[in-house]
């Protein structure tokens, strides 16, 4: 899995790139986007993911400068905060549809600003601001599913309504699931769990 | 500068920067749709449309630059629709009906578009009208053949036709009107007949 790849940075730093340009490939992009269950819950994800091993490929203590050079970790957790929430916007889906630069800016803002920032702001998160990253967007995520299967019209011009409610099902059900499991992590600890800071844990661990 | 101060100012320029573009994507916090948006924005900035070439219910060819100097109501359909566009007709019909009779043809006019020109040809545009009470004149069902202008005019008005699993297509669906400049100046919800029918009238 993603531990075993840092045993040899530069070929996974290779695999993800193209992995990266493999995603923003036309029929990657059409396939993926083709639903809305799919550009959300599969796509967005994906390149929150990248971002999340790359920074996880770069060396501890150049994580640490750079976290410095950025204000510690709440300018980080800030900054990814407001990119996630912006792409939950039906208007931003749209338009990443319609707009090649809005396109372009999602290919960049969910690896950078959310992914890459938060493993970096991670390390220095106590538990509290890690809860409150994650139940944050738990409530996000919950509540804009069900925004998204109660809402009397179609929120997104370019999916059908039905597509809407499926992902907003698949929003709540997600929501829950990651809020059992980040609960479960919290009472158990250890494991696959949040490496608690200070405590010893590496810090790197992304949960 | 201590760390701390640095992480104060950067989290309070990272938030204005944050808010900002919030506030320039969603127009000020006032259209969080796509299709919201192309509202506002056209009520900003009226916006220009390509001059296509239409064919009417009786085969009719003309181009959409000939109802310059009028008032035009523009609606969205295609005839096999069984829902939306059921209600379009209905709804095009009263604006028709609210107009003043003096003004129909005159300064103002309508036109239903189908955005598909394979299924819909001038017979069944013809039976579409029929059903709603259209005369061909003042109110004509048109479509535009031409698949690469068909596309300009919708990217134009900011229509979005997609494909549904039985068949037909969903598409956003709204009253237009052009003005007299033949630029796209109102959009609005389909059940504000009679507020689109008295902006009409306020117009003439």
């Amino acid at each position: 899995m993603i531990g075993t790849l840092s045993h040899h940075p530069g070929r996974s730093a290779l695999a993800l790139g193209v992995f990266y340009l493999l995603l923003a490939t036309p029929i990657a992009r059409d396939w993926l986007e083709a639903s809305m269950s799919r550009h959300m819950l599969v796509q967005m994800p994906l390149l929150v993911v990248i971002g999340i091993i790359a920074a996880r490929l770069v060396p501890g203590r150049m994580q640490d400068s750079l976290l410095i050079r950025f204000g510690g970790a709440w300018p980080c957790v800030i900054a990814a905060l407001f990119a996630s929430s912006y792409w939950m916007l039906p208007r931003a889906l749209d338009a990443a549809l319609t707009d090649p630069w809005a396109e372009v800016a999602k290919f960049l803002s969910l690896p950078f600003l959310v992914g890459f920032l938060l493993v970096l702001a991670w390390r220095r998160l106590t538990l509290i601001g890690r809860g409150f990253v994650w139940t944050n967007f738990f409530s996000m995520l919950a509540v804009l599913g069900w925004l998204y299967i109660v809402a009397p019209v179609r929120v997104c011009n370019s999916y059908l309504v039905n597509d809407q409610e499926n992902a907003g099902w698949y929003m709540v059900i997600a929501s829950v699931l990651l809020f059992f499991w980040w609960l479960g992590t919290l009472l158990v600890g250890g494991g696959v769990g949040p490496d608690k800071p200070d405590q010893g844990g590496s810090g790197r661990t992304f949960a | 500068m201590s760390l701390a101060k640095r992480s104060v100012l950067i989290s309070a320029l990272v938030t204005s920067l944050g808010t900002w573009v919030f506030w320039w994507g969603t127009d000020g916090f006032t259209a969080f749709t796509a299709e919201t948006a192309r509202r506002v924005e056209i009520l900003r900035s009226p916006r220009a449309l390509p001059d296509v070439t239409l064919e009417d219910q009786n085969g009719k060819i003309f181009r959409l630059k000939d109802y310059q100097g009028k008032l035009l109501a523009v609606d969205f359909i295609f005839t096999r629709c069984t829902t939306l566009c059921r209600s379009m007709g209905m709804i095009f019909k009263q604006i028709r009906d609210l107009i003043p009779e003096e003004s129909l043809g005159r300064d103002f006019a309508l036109l239903s578009i189908s955005f598909d020109p394979e299924h819909d040809d001038p017979a069944s545009l013809k039976k579409y009208g029929e059903a709603y009470g259209a005369d061909g004149e003042i109110w004509r069902i048109a479509r535009v053949r031409d698949k690469a202008e068909l596309q300009s005019l919708l990217d134009a008005f900011g229509i979005i036709v997609i494909p549904d699993q039985f068949g037909g297509f969903e598409h956003n669906t709204a009253l237009h009107l052009v003005g007299r400049d033949g630029r796209l100046r109102l959009i609005s919800d389909i059940d504000k007949a009679v507020p689109f029918a008295e902006q009409v009238v306020a117009l003439l």
